[in-house]
């Protein structure tokens, strides 16, 4: 089977994509908002999220994106927004037998748990599955949706597996959609942790010293149909993992760029055909340096990189939806996004792009890594 | 997409004060009255030696305690890479359990070693850390437990030969509520091997014969 899988390979196509963010509600105002050097990040003073102030971009508490009143949360009303305006670029039918939902989150609802009373209905309600079933009867899916919870590889996970239920001819199209919102539960984690950084964060930098957190959402629109032919592909991604620390990377990214290189493996590309890699690139001191390392190992320290957390911070199970996103855009304009908050090399070599630079890429990877260990890489090609 | 050629080597099950490997109760205890305090009692009588499990959150507890039975003798680690050796659970709870204790220290001081926890996939890294896995990974969340998902998505995965092993299953905690069904899936017939279906995948799960 692995033979025959192998020489009547599905393709696997992007047929619509959608970033809803503090930085615009479609893909094209999001793309326009970088090539401007506009960030969503900001610095607030919420003692709903923390006594300290936060610097992160979010959504305004009042964005006329969210209904007060509504039976959706917040979180819910960021992957409605997302999938609708994905779903009308292409008049894409989602109540068709051939088309599954996946959906990506870290935390989804558990905000809830901050302004109510914990009880066995508010468990359910925060749930997963249950804003998934609302998801799905709000668009008319046919099929239970695939929800994937995976740190902040989720994002990548969920692409990777809408690509693997394709190729496997279980299904013709994929709506691969991820969201998180950033709350007080959230940050005081991160904080205990001190993960973030008091300004705004510096990718790869000399200088880097934490991360900054943002809310969004993406959706990314698979399909094996042929009227996408002209797309761009998912040419190829692996998982892997550390086996070394829960919270903490590997110390020689070995693991990393095992994913990176099984990726280039089914996409059947040598390191010298990447013409640009999305690195995961939180700027914490760790995961930067071990991304490095990583992208040495698999023979990709001469590719231009960025990362884009200087523009939309880490945001969780969306962030490798939103990243892979505007990837595909660098891939589409021939125009990569500098690495924003980036000054002075501070890891092992590897290229990090500065400035928006004109250049044909006929393929890209897209990393990331997340808490258990975990990393993935996908590969995207013209 | 329920059936495959493979084989399920292993199972290991708890649920209900008691533990089964291969389809055979191995242990229980009925006095406890809640989920630590069984797993507690199962590592006691096993006499495992792991200290970092006294650190672990309860759903950790339980995956590791359930794959750490299900490898035991049952495992030839050094027949694969440990590239070649995966791991895919799913749960219905994620990793809420931990979410309830970490937000309780947020109103005093916020705890790294509580936070850590709040993300299901951590019970992934724990095994792996364990048996020294480092093939693929994911955690499903499932309202129940989906059988046919699980097979369809383990077996494009040693199809393709990006593993040669896989530790698939459940692993669901809440509060005193527990569920873990973990089984090692290999491709190669073993003695007393069980094809590697969702029939066989739902009934060891459920404790019924097969």
């Amino acid at each position: 089977m692995a033979e025959d899988l192998k020489e009547a390979k599905v393709p696997v196509y992007i047929a619509a994509d959608n970033i809803t963010s503090p930085l615009g509600l479609t893909s094209s105002k999001n793309f326009e908002a970088l090539k401007q050097g506009r960030s969503g990040i900001a610095t607030h003073n919420d003692p709903a999220l923390s006594a300290e102030p936060v610097t992160a971009s979010l959504f305004a508490e009042d964005d006329q994106l969210f209904q007060q009143e509504s039976q959706y949360t917040r979180f819910e009303q960021l992957l409605i927004a997302s999938i609708k305006e994905a779903i009308t670029q292409i008049d894409f039918d989602t109540t068709s037998e051939n088309t599954i939902l996946i959906l990506s989150s870290t935390k989804g609802n558990i905000y809830l748990l901050e302004t109510e009373q914990y009880n066995d209905e508010l468990a359910k309600r925060i749930a997963l599955h249950t804003s998934a079933k609302l998801i799905q009867q709000y668009f008319g899916f046919k099929h239970q949706p695939v929800i994937i919870s995976n740190a902040c590889i989720s994002g990548v996970s969920a692409l990777l597996t809408g690509t693997r239920l394709i190729r496997t001819g279980q299904y013709e199209n994929a709506v691969v959609v991820g969201a998180d919102v950033i709350s007080k539960f959230i940050v005081t984690g991160f904080q205990s942790f001190k993960a973030l950084s008091a300004g705004p964060c510096k990718p790869f930098d000399r200088d880097r010293d934490g991360l900054n957190l943002g809310e969004g959402a993406a959706t990314v629109i698979l399909s094996s149909a042929d009227k996408f032919k002209n797309k761009i592909k998912v040419a190829g991604g692996a998982v892997s993992d550390d086996a070394n620390h829960i919270s903490g990377p590997s110390r020689t990214g070995e693991e990393l760029g095992t994913a990176i290189k099984n990726a280039l493996i089914e996409a059947d590309l040598t390191p010298q055909d990447v013409g640009l890699i999305s690195a995961h690139g939180t700027a914490t001191p760790y995961n930067d340096e071990m991304e490095a390392k990583a992208i040495t190992y698999a023979g990709l320290a001469n590719a231009p990189l960025n990362s884009l957390k200087g523009y939309y911070g880490h945001t969780l199970g969306a962030a490798g939806l939103i990243e892979s996103v505007i990837t595909l855009w660098s891939v589409k304009e021939s125009l990569i996004i500098p690495t924003l908050g980036f000054n002075e090399l501070g890891t092992t070599p590897v290229e990090v792009n500065t400035s928006l630079k004109q250049s044909a890429i006929d393929h890209a990877v897209k990393t990331a890594s997340g808490f258990g260990g975990c990393n993935a890489a996908i590969v995207f090609s013209k | 997409m329920s059936t495959s050629k493979y084989y399920i080597s292993a199972s290991s099950i708890v649920s209900n004060h008691t533990l089964v490997k291969n389809q055979q109760q191995l242990y229980v205890d009925d006095v406890v009255d809640n989920a630590p305090a069984f797993f507690l009692s199962v590592y006691q009588h096993f006499g495992f030696n792991y200290p970092k499990f006294y650190k672990m959150d309860n759903l950790s507890k339980l995956g590791w305690l359930t794959a750490e039975v299900l490898l035991k003798d049952s495992f030839d680690k050094a027949r694969y890479q440990p590239n070649q050796t995966g791991v895919i659970l799913a749960n219905a709870n994620s990793s809420l359990d931990a979410d309830l204790r970490y937000f309780e220290s947020v109103a005093d001081i916020p705890s790294p070693a509580l936070f850590v926890y709040t993300l299901p996939n951590i019970v992934i890294g724990e095994i792996c850390i364990r048996h020294g896995f480092k093939g693929e990974n994911a955690f499903y969340i499932q309202e129940q437990f989906d059988a046919d998902f699980i097979v369809g998505q383990v077996s494009y995965l040693l199809d393709q030969n990006l593993l040669q092993a896989c530790i698939c299953g459940w692993v669901d905690v809440l509060k005193d509520n527990y569920k873990a069904g973990l089984f090692l899936i290999e491709k190669e017939q073993k003695e007393n091997s069980l094809d590697f279906s969702a029939i066989n995948l739902n009934c060891l799960l459920e404790g019924k014969q097969i």
